[in-house]
């Protein structure tokens, strides 16, 4: 209780230290923040696109429909597989007459064959999962032929992983600068009460004692800093939403409640680190 | 109940390796109040870090009420200065709070009951002659009163000890003297009193026990040889 009074009276003591502390935190985690974001929305927009992998596995003419929808039946049951949809031949027609629009009239003969359209579950859209299901599907005797896009999906998922590897690293490279930054304000704090700390080592404080108060008001600070940055990120989206017309994803409340909650740790570490260091050398 | 023996202090940095105390034995008995004399450099504050423990001798042994330089681990270091009073020339006041919380800020920090803690304070700034200035700020008071405040954050865990390391240094003759007198009168009191001073008129107007030092040697320790007079500069 008195270690947390303590930390109280420093805010009190020092409003524009304790400001300025939460503000630097607070612009750290917002790059951070921002760097989230954009990864998010890369990987909500991936997954999006991932979303029309697909395989089309094209039937022999003379097939009958209902071999056709046995087949159909026993591909949906595997575990890869989301849904199948048997698209007929005039089915495949008006799809192709839709797709081309203007030019709708080029067709006049049903020329199209009908196909088996198998739908992935996502986390199995990958090239190496695509083209086991491929195989599996080439295996019905009457299918003519596969298609399912190999050089697309493996482009994507190539970039899909280029996102990732970045993304990682940006990650830690941000998090790094937020710990440095965070650090180097929670070690002025120290500074700036480096007399205190002497004298209290002075009269009999245990280094425990002198700790406990930093930790509480590194970790205050950085939870006010984690939900300043996080308004700061919030207000970066709308303005990007607004006159950029992107279509932003925001984070969602866990993830809002884990960046707070990384502010607050990275709060307390800065704190113990900087306190640390400081009773070590006194 | 202090106890140096055979201490050699060497600073990892100090130039040329020279050591800062050399072979140092002494002893300061119970109620017993003893001068460390000097010029700068002699080793006085050296003497006084290493009875606090805040250095450690590079040989040799400091004993002080049961806890030995050799053995003492860093966190028993805080159960050895609860039982220590230590006075610094420039007073280490928080210049943003009261006289009375200066003082009892030795108190919370060491988990004293907080029930316990006014009437203890009040009774600290009596012993040293400010109880009408509890409230004023180190700003608002003399150099003298301003180190009283320090004696009576020193004095309130009833010390067996009281380290002053040139508590007169920065006070005019007549601070100096009140401070003196106050030395006396915690000393009569019981509490033993080792302090590191400059001033020989000091020295020279009391018949307290005086060691003194130069070049990290102790050259001259009156407890020894008393017939010998104090002539130096």
């Amino acid at each position: 209780m008195l270690s947390f009074q303590t930390a109280m009276t420093a805010f009190r003591r020092s409003p524009l230290l304790s400001a300025l502390s939460v503000t630097t935190i607070a612009f750290s985690l917002f790059a951070f923040g921002l760097f989230g974001l954009v990864a998010l929305n890369i990987r909500n927009a991936l997954e999006h696109v991932a979303e029309r992998v697909e395989v089309r596995a094209f039937v022999a003419d003379s097939t009958p429909i209902e071999q056709v929808t046995a087949a159909s039946d026993e591909i949906a049951k595997y575990p890869e597989v989301l849904n199948v949809e048997i698209v007929t031949r005039e089915q495949a027609l008006q799809r192709a007459r839709k797709e081309l629009g203007e030019f709708s009239d080029v067709f006049d003969g049903q020329f199209l064959p009908s196909s088996l359209d198998v739908k992935l579950k996502p986390g199995f859209r990958d090239p190496k999962t695509v083209r086991a299901v491929v195989e599996r599907v080439r295996g019905f005797g009457f299918i003519d032929d596969v298609r399912f896009g190999e050089e697309w999906i493996t482009q994507l998922y190539r970039l899909r992983n280029i996102a990732g590897v970045a993304g990682v690293a940006l990650g830690l490279a941000f998090a790094a600068v937020a710990v440095i930054i965070i650090g180097a304000t929670i070690r002025m704090a120290v500074l700036a009460r480096a007399r205190e700390i002497s004298i209290m080592r002075l009269v009999g404080a245990t280094d425990g004692f002198i700790r406990r108060p930093f930790l509480i008001e590194g970790s205050i600070k950085g939870v006010l800093g984690g939900v300043l940055a996080l308004v700061l990120t919030y207000l970066a989206m709308r303005l990007l939403d607004q006159y950029l017309h992107f279509q932003t994803a925001f984070f969602d409340r866990r993830m809002a409640m884990l960046g707070i909650l990384f502010g607050a740790l990275m709060g307390l570490l800065g704190s113990a680190v900087s306190v640390g260091r400081h009773l070590r050398r006194v | 109940m202090v106890r140096f023996q055979k201490v050699t202090k060497i600073y990892p940095r100090a130039a040329g390796g020279a050591a800062a105390l050399r072979d140092v034995t002494f002893g300061v008995k119970k109620g017993e109040f003893a001068f460390l004399t000097g010029p700068s450099g002699a080793g006085k504050s050296t003497i006084l870090k290493l009875l606090y423990m805040d250095e450690r001798p590079t040989s040799g042994e400091v004993r002080v009420s049961g806890f030995s330089s050799r053995e003492v681990k860093r966190r028993e270091i805080p159960e050895l200065r609860r039982k220590l009073g230590i006075i610094f020339q420039d007073f280490r006041l928080l210049e943003d709070r009261t006289a009375e919380a200066n003082v009892a800020f030795a108190l919370e920090v060491i988990g004293t009951p907080k029930a316990a803690i006014p009437n203890k304070v009040q009774r600290a700034l009596a012993q040293v002659g400010l109880a009408s200035k509890t409230r004023a700020y180190p700003r608002e008071l003399s150099g003298g009163e301003q180190q009283r405040v320090a004696f009576a954050r020193a004095l309130v865990n009833d010390p067996f000890v009281l380290v002053a390391d040139e508590p007169t240094g920065n006070l005019d003759e007549r601070a100096t003297r009140g401070i003196f007198q106050l030395l006396r009168e915690i000393n009569a009191a019981g509490t033993a009193v080792l302090m590191a001073t400059h001033d020989l008129d000091l020295v020279r107007s009391s018949d307290y026990r005086c060691i003194e030092l130069n070049h990290g040697e102790i050259v001259f320790d009156s407890a020894e040889t008393p017939a010998i007079s104090l002539d130096i500069d």
